[in-house]
């Protein structure tokens, strides 16, 4: 087989320009010069590819050259995101009456896929601050979704979703969060863990207990930040003995938190894990073509081509498990949790996978913090965890299959 | 067949994509203003014959001085100084996706020339510079701008040349563009520094790096886009004849890059010089 020779990419710049332009040439890992197999505008829409087009080019251009700093200042990039917001990202599928840009769950998926190349924790962030955004609007009545959702869709103001606690995290319907109705607010006892943007956020998406034991006792309340008695630990929230405006209460009916309500997020989760594996990708592919060693470039030896062959199937693969649910969910099919559970499993299993080995194929410039590979390592790895650990997932899958209908 | 794969610099892919990007414009109250898109590559290779670069499979996107222009138009109507902004772009039917990312920026209505096959492999300056200036009457425009040049060929030619057929004034490297009265003051980049130009319109202006920094397009803007017309035309339609008075002979890369030699005294370098044959 011929070998392949060494391929530089010359960015092409017309006599005269200057490097400080932000889009001419765009040199971060996430360029999408030729056109290849793991492609992700592939099988979309034009205006699909639109979309994905913007939050890619945000992505290199706000969040990339960022992403390192977040990082080791664990900061929480409030102007960045408000930019996003600015795009329409502040409330993807919020119905636009009340300031979203009612797009499909298919749409969401790209683009979060695409932003996740740029920074992948403040993606999981955006997308969490979408889902709670959504909550309101679907389930809150016309005078919540007109107080909360505008401000969220441009994040004037931040939201987080509160559901576990320090004793209970898969076993969600065992929380103990209490809220008891008086008059014409609720008293909110607990505490919860794990919150997200915990203390920066304004907005918090409460499931508490209002009635019995286990599921069918849990409600959802709307808190804000301000509420007196609502304290902030370490970087985790405690909620004690709040008062809360009845009006607060979401109308979430009464079939409603069954397991299935972990569905609102496993999708975008996955769609994070996507884009971090295709970064990961495009950077192993990158350092194989640059690395030599034995005289030839990495992209010489066997069985690097075969295991980046193998990474980038997987990432495809991975890619149009997420789609498949992500329209099922769109059309409310009959298969669309069980979809979803599948796709968070197997997505996020197999892009931390992908990520990993990518950082393998780095040698030993892949644990250095001056590369972005371990910064992607990093962050996916808690995906596997989050919005229902991929243990759960196989509980959902099994008892599909195996309960009597 | 192996291809050989190396990239090649710009100077050597001035025989592909051929087409400019105008901008048709009116500063007050009447007409409109458009501009021309250009849809060019990202990364690049010669075909194994010589013959041409590489098109298939490479990511394709508006000409980045194409941005530059369809921002400036945008912002000149949000200024309410214009009052349409019509993006026009020659080529086969992939170059309405240029016209639909400028259309998502702001512009109005977009108008796609169709140019297909072999015609679209040997369109060149001169041929759009044409079907601008026809467009231009047609839609009686009263500023074209256009980038400055694209960044697969390098040409820096449409926009002069569109002037030199409508015989109106141009305002070429601009890096800064304001609307006063019934002229238009350009301050242009040149080689010595900055010059700054009042000329009368209807002109033809060109957008150099610094003109602005091209917004990205919103989700919202992207969906009403769907709704903004796109005319299509023939350049025959505009009694315009694309067959062009070049033959690309043949298309290479560059040498590759030589090693450098270190010298210890000037002598050395000027000996080194005069063996070169370069003194």
């Amino acid at each position: 087989m011929a070998p392949v020779g060494p391929l530089a990419r010359i960015s092409r710049l017309g006599s005269g320009i200057c490097r400080n332009h932000r889009l001419i040439f765009n040199r971060s890992p996430q360029r999408r010069g030729i056109a290849s197999c793991i492609d992700p505008a592939h099988g979309l829409s034009d205006e699909q590819r639109e979309f994905q087009k913007v939050a890619f080019d945000f992505a290199a251009n706000e969040m990339a050259p960022h992403m390192a700093e977040w990082d080791e200042k664990e900061m929480f990039p409030i102007e960045t995101m408000r930019k996003a917001a600015q795009l329409g990202f502040g409330g993807i599928y919020v119905q636009p009456d009340v300031g979203g840009s009612g797009l499909s769950r298919l749409d969401t998926s790209v683009i979060f896929e695409a932003l996740s190349t740029g920074c992948v924790s403040t993606t999981a962030y955006i997308s969490i601050h979408n889902m709670c955004a959504w909550m309101i609007d679907t389930f809150g009545n016309t005078e919540q979704r007109e107080k909360f959702c505008p401000d969220l869709c441009s994040m004037e103001k931040f939201a987080s979703y509160c559901l576990t606690e320090p004793g209970s995290g898969s076993d969600a319907a065992s929380l103990l969060t209490t809220a008891q109705l008086k008059g014409d607010h609720y008293i909110l006892n607990g505490s919860k863990a794990f919150i997200s943007g915990g203390g920066d956020t304004d907005v918090y998406v409460v499931m508490c207990r209002t009635g019995g034991k286990g599921p069918k006792g849990i409600s959802c309340l709307v808190v804000e930040k301000e509420t007196p008695g609502l304290s902030f630990g370490k970087k985790e929230k405690k909620v004690e003995f709040i008062v809360v405006l009845a009006v607060t209460v979401l109308t979430w009916s009464k079939n409603s938190f069954s397991i299935s309500s972990f569905h609102i997020n496993t999708l975008p989760t996955a769609s994070c894990s996507l884009g971090a594996a295709h970064a990961c990708v495009q950077l192993a592919r990158d350092h194989l073509l640059v690395r030599k060693q034995f005289g030839e470039t990495l992209s010489n030896n066997q069985f690097l081509q075969f295991k980046l062959a193998e990474m980038a199937t997987k990432l495809v693969a991975s890619r149009l498990l997420v789609r498949e649910a992500a329209t099922a969910l769109q059309e409310s099919r009959s298969d669309a949790v069980s979809l979803c559970s599948m796709a968070k499993l197997f997505v996020t299993d197999e892009c931390f996978n992908i990520c990993n080995q990518a950082l393998q194929m780095h040698g030993g410039y892949g644990y250095l913090k001056d590369y972005a590979v371990q910064q992607f390592v990093r962050d996916i790895r808690v995906h596997q965890i989050l919005e229902g650990t991929n243990e759960v997932m196989r509980m959902i899958i099994s008892r599909n299959l195996l309960t009597e209908s | 067949m192996g291809s050989s794969t190396s990239l090649v610099p710009k100077s050597v892919t001035a025989a592909i994509n051929a087409h400019g990007f105008g901008y048709f414009g009116c500063p007050h109250t009447f007409g409109q203003v458009g501009y021309r898109l250009k849809r060019t590559e990202q990364y690049i290779r010669v075909k194994p014959d010589n013959s041409s670069v590489v098109t298939d499979g490479v990511k394709h996107s508006m000409n980045p001085f194409c941005e530059i222009a369809v921002e400036e138009a945008v912002k000149l109507k949000e200024k309410k100084l214009i009052k349409e902004v019509v993006a026009v772009s020659c080529g086969p039917q992939q170059v309405q996706e240029t016209i639909r990312t400028a259309l998502a920026m702001g512009a109005d209505r977009g108008i796609h020339v169709e140019v297909t096959g072999k015609d679209y492999e040997t369109l060149g300056p001169l041929q759009v510079s044409k079907i601008m200036a026809a467009l231009a009457k047609k839609e009686e425009a009263q500023l074209v701008i256009l980038g400055k040049q694209a960044i697969d060929d390098d040409c820096n030619q449409t926009g002069q040349m569109t002037a030199a057929l409508l015989d109106w004034p141009q305002g070429t490297f601009a890096s800064e563009l304001s609307l006063e009265g019934d002229k238009i003051k350009v301050v242009r980049e040149i080689d010595g520094g900055l010059e700054t130009i009042k000329i009368n319109t209807p002109a033809v202006v060109t957008a150099d790096l610094r003109l602005n920094t091209p917004r990205y397009a919103t989700l919202p803007n992207i969906m009403k886009a769907k709704k903004k017309k796109i005319a299509n035309v023939k350049p025959a339609d505009l009694g315009v004849d694309i067959t062009s008075r070049l033959e690309v002979l043949r298309v290479d890369e560059p040498p590759q890059r030589q090693a450098g030699m270190k010298v210890e005294t000037v002598d050395d370098l000027v000996g080194k010089l005069k063996e070169a044959g370069m003194v």
